[in-house]
């Protein structure tokens, strides 16, 4: 029992034991969709935290990835007739081609010109989306199949949270194995300093495009199963909004934490539904928590509490 | 350590997630999803005043089958996965007999399904066809189509020998739908599109695009369906290149707010209107005029600001919640989705309706009025304008 | 021919104000090495303000002059409130900062004024002018004119005034001016101030016209950067230059290839301009290489 507690997988277990649990309290209606929904939001928001947290680059369009997830499931099927299953692994090499061919270029340059050139490329995923209604069906969103074997069809709210707790479980596991190699030590490295990192022998622009695509890779996988769980690719993921929810995710649970990211993803999808008013004050809440944290709390929530409660920063 | 941490994340999701639902009894309970903020909240805000202004009404005013209506509405924010959640929150926590309003398409469809299973039925105020083609069993449309408005429109412009048609839309959720179905009724009616231009909803300046159609060979009308300040903008735009065919516009700048924005370049616009834009100068025994001016008279007293197209589809879809309600006897979703297909015909402020089981819009053109500005307001047109 | 200068002359007008944005956003990376995401909320609060202090029945000039302090105050605030207490080398934080900062002044104003388009009427009116065959409003010569303005007197401050050649000596080395005497923080400060100042002109330059709405900031953001990467980050003649190049690249495209597609040409400048030339056309030679 020490082994594990002292693992470096320790939350990844401790996560899967409040998993299994949670739908003894909560049912298998509304309630566990939400939960369904935050699993799905932190596998993204995971990725974002290895970019922005271990990297210390800013991505402020990662919602466009998730578009490219979910559009895949939808488009696949509907043009192309691929299955569902096979267009979400299209779509994840889709992502990372785009990842890779933007991200070369701007990534040789300081940092933060990756930020701009993220929102620019949200937008235009937005853009793209809505005035392409022969492809996409414009502003209205498409409909998704649903993913069948034989005459099996995946769907439910409880499969659906079966399936996403173990993506976002697999995925956890594959960031703190990354976070923990050497080329998680590189991104750290990164983050600290460029100049010094790159006369230690690392690769900077290398390491930054492969931080760059692995984030995108999560992300649209993450879009993925939220358009097939909802049978719907809503344009709403590629857009703006969703890509600020995500940032502040990374940014209050901590933003060198793997877990920070689920606390945060966890937070901003309930905390919506428990205030009533909330659509209209959305916006001021979240720019409000952003500077709130970064300059009161810039560590986020869990590597604070870690620090409070003694334990080194680990993740 | 981590692990209480944790544990009590979770226990607080789960406290948090599972709050009590209201007690009250004797209640009916109905439940709106609309799209209040976001890209649509011209459509949305308007419905959910409406709503609210109206239940109070009727409450006041004893109630439907003596008890009090108790609406809940969740804002989806155009969101088609946020509008899946609250329906089925709708449904599950908050127990109601019927969703009485979703703002958009993506929403409606996205949130179908959940309402079909449940047995609970929705009057979505959305514009597209699909959403009652083929018919949904579960799902009424309350408003005007797209496709109706451009017939209409398509009508006027070939009783006046126009053929050759520029056009220009937004590519947002109303622009879009207006393009598609007009485009696909032009055989119909002998239009020809000689230009399709797009703009961006939050474009400050449509001159390019506008440069591009005057220079379409024979141009004779453009027709921009457009809404708020992008139309405020595209009309200002159209004056100043000097065109001189007229411009028709659709049902989402059939509002006096359009007008007194827009100024003197409105002059001439040609809209579908509803009948509460023009309803003191229908004749006195068109069934919609009453109840088109007393709503238009208590929104605008309400909230100072005119009536418009979609508070109307709103007030509509309720007043028919309502006759089924008593139709049935009962809040039972059930009965009342069967008997809204019963009812006859039913006169509201946007329409009158007259749905049955094979019809689920129960609307024709005749309740869409061409109308123009004229003198900075609108103008009922006679029928050989 | 017409119809050329027509795309000619809407995209110099569109492209005086992403000058605009763009100068603001050379000034502050200039003084502070970061991009302020907040600079196109200056723009939005400009127009904001003046639009719903001329409502509430101030004059016009009245009005614009409140509202342009107003914004200055409110980049100042932001200065002494989340960027100088931030560490100075820490980026990507700094950036966020601006970014939330930007997100929350979206959002109160949200909050407070409401989410419909805001107006107010143009200085000399709106009958149109014919120039060369094409009509032309008034307000698109002010704003033109504002903007060729603006870049003269900040071009003259930066001269011949001794604050803004400390604000040049600070920005090409701020060790060295610190050890001159000058002090930096105050330098800083007054860049945000001016940066604000500029972006509120800019709004209230173009509200006639393009009206105004809470959330007109990102996008404008995007394009106004585009045209300082494009002019090269650091110049403000290069801000000038490149507004009026995205501007022109902006209406171009969308009169002769797609008008859907209008918003893609910025970002295509953008990306095009970071990829090869990330000094911009007229920047200054020291972007570090890793």
């Amino acid at each position: 029992m020490s082994n594990v507690l002292r693992s470096r997988y320790v939350s990844v277990f401790i996560l899967a034991a409040i998993a299994i649990v949670l739908p003894l309290f909560l049912g298998t209606g509304y309630e566990l969709r939400i939960m369904v929904l935050v699993a799905i939001f932190s596998l993204s928001a995971v990725g974002l935290s290895l970019l922005l947290g271990q990297a210390g680059q800013i991505s402020l369009g990662h919602g466009a990835f998730m578009g490219i997830g979910a559009y895949a499931v939808a488009i696949g099927p509907a043009h192309y007739g691929i299955p569902p299953l096979v267009s979400a692994v299209l779509g994840l090499v889709l992502s990372c081609v785009v990842a890779y061919v933007i991200g070369r270029p701007i990534l040789r340059l300081k940092g933060y010109y990756l930020a701009i050139a993220t929102l620019g490329l949200s937008y235009m995923m937005s853009l793209f989306i809505d005035s392409e209604p022969a492809f996409t069906n414009g502003p209205d969103g498409m409909y998704v199949p649903y993913i069948s074997f034989g005459d099996y069809q995946v769907s439910g709210t409880l499969t659906w949270y079966c399936i996403s707790v173990i993506a976002l479980l697999i995925g956890i596991t594959l960031a703190i194995n990354l976070a923990t190699s050497p080329t998680g030590r590189a991104f750290r490295a990164l983050k600290d300093s460029e100049i010094a990192a790159s006369v230690f022998g690392v690769d900077v622009s290398q390491k930054k495009v492969l931080a760059f695509v692995v984030a995108a890779g999560y992300a649209s996988v993450a879009g993925s199963l939220l358009a097939l769980y909802d049978n719907f690719a809503s344009p709403y993921a590629a857009g703006f909004m969703n890509s600020l929810e995500l940032v502040t995710a990374v940014v209050i649970g901590g933003m060198g934490s793997i877990i920070g990211a689920v606390v945060g993803a966890a937070i901003l999808t309930v905390v919506p539904q428990l205030l009533a008013d909330y659509q209209n004050y959305d916006t001021i809440f979240i720019g409000s928590i952003i500077i709130l944290f970064l300059v009161f709390l810039p560590q986020g929530i869990v590597p604070s509490l870690r620090a409070k409660i003694g334990k080194e920063a680990k993740l | 350590m981590r692990l209480r941490l944790n544990v009590m994340l979770a226990a607080l999701a789960v406290v948090a997630v599972s709050a009590p639902v209201s007690w009250a009894q004797a209640e009916i309970k109905v439940g709106a999803v609309l799209s209040i903020t976001g890209p649509v909240a011209f459509m949305g805000e308007p419905q959910e005043r409406t709503l609210k202004m109206d239940i109070e009404k009727i409450n006041a005013e004893g109630g439907v089958l003596g008890q009090p209506l108790n609406l809940t509405i969740y804002d989806d924010g155009a969101d088609a996965s946020k509008a899946r959640t609250f329906a089925q929150r709708l449904i599950q926590d908050d127990k109601v007999s019927s969703i009485l309003g979703v703002t958009l398409t993506g929403p409606s469809m996205a949130l179908y399904p959940i309402a079909e299973n449940a047995k609970v039925p929705v009057f979505t105020l959305a514009g597209a066809i699909q959403l009652v083609e083929p018919i949904k069993k579960w799902m009424f449309k309350i408003g005007h189509t797209d496709r109706q408005a451009c017939s209409v429109l398509f009508q006027d412009m070939k009783s006046r020998g126009i053929e050759r048609v520029g056009l220009i839309s937004g590519n947002d959720s109303f622009g879009n739908s207006m393009r598609t179905q007009c485009l696909g009724m032009v055989d119909e009616y002998g239009i020809k599109i000689v230009a399709d231009e797009r703009y961006g909803p939050r474009d400050s300046d449509m001159t390019p695009q506008l440069v591009n159609i005057k220079n379409a060979p024979g141009l004779q009308a453009v027709l921009s369906p457009g809404h708020g300040e992008s139309a405020t903008i595209l009309t200002r735009n159209y004056r100043q290149l000097g065109f001189t065919q007229p411009l028709y516009q659709s049902h989402g700048v059939a509002s006096h707010g359009y007008v007194s924005a827009t100024g003197a370049a409105a002059e001439g616009v040609r809209v579908p209107a509803p009948a509460i834009l023009i309803a003191d100068q229908l004749p006195e025994d068109n069934p919609q005029r009453a109840v088109a001016l007393d709503y238009a008279k208590r929104y605008q007293e309400r909230f100072n600001e005119p009536a418009g197209f979609f508070g109307a589809a709103a007030a509509d879809a309720l007043r028919l919640f309502v006759a089924a309600a008593e139709k049935a006897g009962s809040t039972d979703p059930e009965k009342i989705r069967a008997a809204a297909e019963q009812l006859g015909p039913v006169v509201g402020a946007a329409g009158i309706y007259n749905l049955t089981d094979t019809d689920h819009l129960g609307l024709d053109t005749s309740t869409f009025y061409m109308s123009e500005v004229h003198d900075g307001k609108w103008r009922l047109l006679g029928p050989d304008e | 021919m017409t119809t050329l200068l027509h795309f000619v002359f809407s995209g110099l007008v569109v492209g005086g104000i992403y000058a605009l944005v763009g100068l603001g956003f050379t000034l502050t990376y200039d003084a502070m090495r970061i991009i302020n995401v907040t600079q196109a909320e200056f723009v939005m609060l400009g127009g904001m303000l003046t639009a719903v202090l001329f409502g509430a029945g101030f004059p016009l000039w009245g009005a614009a002059v409140i509202a342009i302090l107003i914004t200055i105050v409110v980049g100042l605030l932001m200065y002494r409130l989340t960027i100088a207490p931030a560490k100075e080398d820490d980026h990507v934080g700094l950036i966020i900062i601006t970014f939330g900062v930007a997100i929350f002044i979206e959002g109160l104003t949200k909050v407070l004024f409401g989410k419909q388009m805001l107006q107010f009427p143009p200085f000399s009116g709106r009958e149109s002018i014919p120039i060369l065959g094409i009509n032309v409003q008034p307000q698109a010569i002010w704003m033109l004119v504002g903007a060729l303005l603006v870049f003269l007197v900040l071009h003259v401050f930066q001269t011949r005034f001794l604050s803004g050649q400390a604000m040049r000596a600070t920005s090409a080395n701020p060790l060295a001016a610190n050890l001159v005497g000058i002090k930096t923080s105050r330098i800083i400060a007054m860049a945000f101030g001016i940066s604000a100042a500029i972006g509120a002109i800019a709004g209230v330059l173009m509200t006639p016209i393009t009206l105004v709405r809470y959330d007109i900031g990102i996008l404008l953001g995007i394009k106004g950067f585009a045209a300082a990467m494009l002019g090269g980050l650091g110049n403000p003649l290069g801000a000038l230059v490149g507004g009026l190049l995205v501007g022109l690249l902006e209406s171009l495209g969308a009169g002769y290839i797609s008008s859907a597609y209008k918003d893609a040409f910025a970002f295509i400048v953008l990306i095009g301009a970071l990829t090869f030339l990330p000094h911009g056309l007229l920047g200054k030679k020291y972007v570090e290489r890793v």
